[in-house]
C-alpha cells in the first residue's frame, strides 16, 4: 500500500504541486519558443514525455552499474540518444510539425527538467516509479505548454488548432488579433499569469 | 557485477565505450530505418513550394501525383541560357547561388497549367536577417512578366521579416517585369512609398523587416540576374 501511493505520488505530484515547470520554474526556454500554436506545443509535450519516461527507464535500468564519476555523461548520452530518434521520427511521419519545432526537438537535451529528474529520482529509484514519474513531470511539462499555447494561439491569430474560431462578425467590428501575443515576451507574461493563478489557489506553495 | 571496482579507471573507460557503441548502433539502425521515409517528406515539401509558386495548392496525398502533372519538363540551364546536363530537382539552389553566375547549374521547371500556358519557375536563395530565406519565381512564356512568386524563411522575425511568406508580400510581385524596354532590370524591393532611381518595377518592402526585404531584393538581382540570357532567349522564341 505504502509502494503504491509512492508511485501514485511520483505520477501525480508533478501536475501540479510539483510541476516542474511553475513551480520549480525548469524548461521554461523551449516553453516560450514553441507556445505560438497549440499542434507543435502538443507534438513538443509528447516528445518530452517519451523521452524523458524511457530516459528515466533505461537509467534506473542501469544506475547500480553506472561509474559515479561519469553519472552525469552517461544520462546525457542515453538522453541525447533518445532524443536523436525522436528527431528523426517526426522528420519520418510528422514533417510539417518538425519544421515548426526546428531545432526545439534537439535543444530538449538540454532541457533542465530531464536532467533534474534523471539526477534526483532515476537514480535512486526502480525502474517502474521511474517511468511513472517520467511521464508525471514529462505530463506537467505538457500541461502548461498546452494552457500557454490555447491563451496565445487563440488571442494572436484568432484559431485553435488551425481552425478559425473568432468568427468574421468580430473582425467586422473593430476586433484584432494580438500580434504581441505570437512574440516571445508574452509567453513569459502567460506563464506568470498561470504561475500567479496557480500560487493564489495552493497557498502553501507561496514564498 | 558484484566484486568489481566500480570506481576503477578501467571500469569507467570501458563502460562508456560500451555505452556509446550501443547508442551509436541505435542510431544508425533508426536513420537508415527511417531514411526513405524522411527523404520522401523532403521532396515533397520541395514540390510542394515549387507550385505554390504558380498558385497551385495539392492535397496532402497528391503532391507527387501533381507535381508530375504540372512540371512538364524540368530543365538546367547555364547563365548564358545553354541546356547544359544535370537532374534540377537534386541541384543544392542554395549551394548553386553562392557561386559565381558563370559557374552555376541553373535548374528551371517548365510548368503547363490550364489552357496550355507555359510558366518558367526559376528557384531563389539569398540571406535574411536571422537566416537563409528562398522562394520560387514563375515568369510568364514573354521571358518577363511575374506570374506568381513563393518566399520561405528558415528564423526570420515573426511579424516582421517573417512576413514575407505570406500571400499579401508575395502576391505583389504579380504582374510585374523583369525586362524594362529589352533590358535587364530585376523587380527592386522598397521602402513603403519609395520608388528604385532606375525606373524597374518594384514592391513595397515590409515595416519593420528591413533586412528582410533587402534579402529579397538582392536574392532576386543575383539569383534571376543569372537567368537573365535564358529569359532573353525565351522571350525572343
Amino acid at each position: 500500500m505504502a509502494t503504491e501511493n509512492k508511485n501514485l505520488s511520483a505520477l501525480l505530484n508533478p501536475l501540479s504541486k510539483d510541476n516542474p515547470v511553475i513551480v520549480q520554474i525548469l524548461g521554461i526556454c523551449s516553453c516560450l519558443a514553441v507556445t505560438a500554436k497549440l499542434e507543435p506545443a502538443c507534438v513538443m509535450g509528447i516528445s518530452v514525455i517519451a523521452v524523458l519516461a524511457f530516459a528515466n527507464v533505461i537509467i534506473s535500468l542501469i544506475r547500480n552499474t553506472i561509474p559515479t564519476n561519469i553519472r552525469i555523461i552517461v544520462q546525457l548520452v542515453v538522453v541525447a540518444g533518445l532524443v536523436v530518434i525522436v528527431n528523426q521520427l517526426l522528420i519520418a511521419y510528422q514533417y510539417d510539425v518538425s519544421k515548426q519545432l526546428s531545432v526545439f526537438v534537439s535543444l530538449i537535451v538540454t532541457n533542465c527538467i530531464l536532467m533534474g529528474r534523471l539526477e534526483a529520482f532515476a537514480m535512486g529509484n526502480k525502474p517502474w516509479p521511474s517511468f511513472l514519474d517520467g511521464i508525471g513531470n514529462g505530463a506537467g511539462y505538457a500541461i502548461i505548454l498546452i494552457i500557454v499555447a490555447f491563451f496565445r494561439e487563440l488571442l494572436g491569430c484568432g484559431t485553435l488548432w488551425g481552425v478559425q474560431v473568432i468568427p468574421q462578425y468580430c473582425y467586422d467590428h473593430g476586433y484584432a488579433n494580438n500580434g504581441l501575443m505570437i512574440l516571445p515576451p508574452m509567453a513569459l507574461i502567460v506563464t506568470g499569469c498561470i504561475i500567479w493563478a496557480h500560487r493564489s489557489v495552493n497557498k502553501d506553495l507561496q514564498e | 557485477m558484484k566484486g568489481m571496482n566500480k570506481q576503477s579507471n578501467v571500469y569507467t573507460i570501458i563502460y562508456i565505450i560500451v555505452l556509446v557503441v550501443v547508442v551509436g548502433a541505435a542510431l544508425a539502425f533508426t536513420s537508415l530505418g527511417l531514411k526513405s521515409r524522411q527523404q520522401e517528406n523532403i521532396n515533397a515539401d520541395k514540390m510542394k513550394q515549387i507550385l505554390a509558386s504558380v498558385h497551385i495548392t495539392p492535397a496532402k496525398d497528391s503532391i507527387t501525383a501533381d507535381f508530375n502533372r504540372y512540371i512538364t519538363r524540368s530543365i538546367v540551364v547555364n547563365d548564358r541560357g545553354e541546356e547544359i546536363e544535370g537532374n534540377a530537382f537534386d541541384i543544392n539552389t542554395a549551394d548553386e547561388a553562392k557561386k559565381p553566375a558563370g559557374e552555376r547549374a541553373l535548374p528551371v521547371y517548365e510548368c503547363t497549367i490550364a489552357h496550355g500556358d507555359v510558366k518558367y519557375i526559376l528557384p531563389i536563395n539569398g540571406a535574411g536577417l536571422w537566416g537563409p530565406i528562398w522562394g520560387y519565381v514563375a515568369i510568364d512564356a514573354d521571358g518577363s512578366t511575374v506570374y506568381g512568386a513563393y518566399f520561405a524563411h528558415q528564423g526570420e522575425t515573426p511579424g516582421l521579416g517573417a512576413e514575407i511568406e505570406k500571400p499579401a508580400f508575395s502576391n505583389q510581385f504579380e504582374g510585374k517585369h523583369m525586362f524594362k524596354d529589352g533590358k535587364f532590370l530585376p523587380v527592386a524591393v522598397v521602402k513603403t512609398g519609395q520608388a528604385p532611381a532606375n525606373g524597374e518595377d518594384y514592391v513595397d518592402g515590409i515595416s519593420g523587416g528591413t533586412i528582410t526585404s533587402k534579402g529579397v531584393g538582392s536574392m532576386i538581382d543575383n539569383c534571376i540576374g543569372a537567368y537573365s540570357q535564358f529569359l532573353k532567349n525565351i522571350s525572343e522564341r
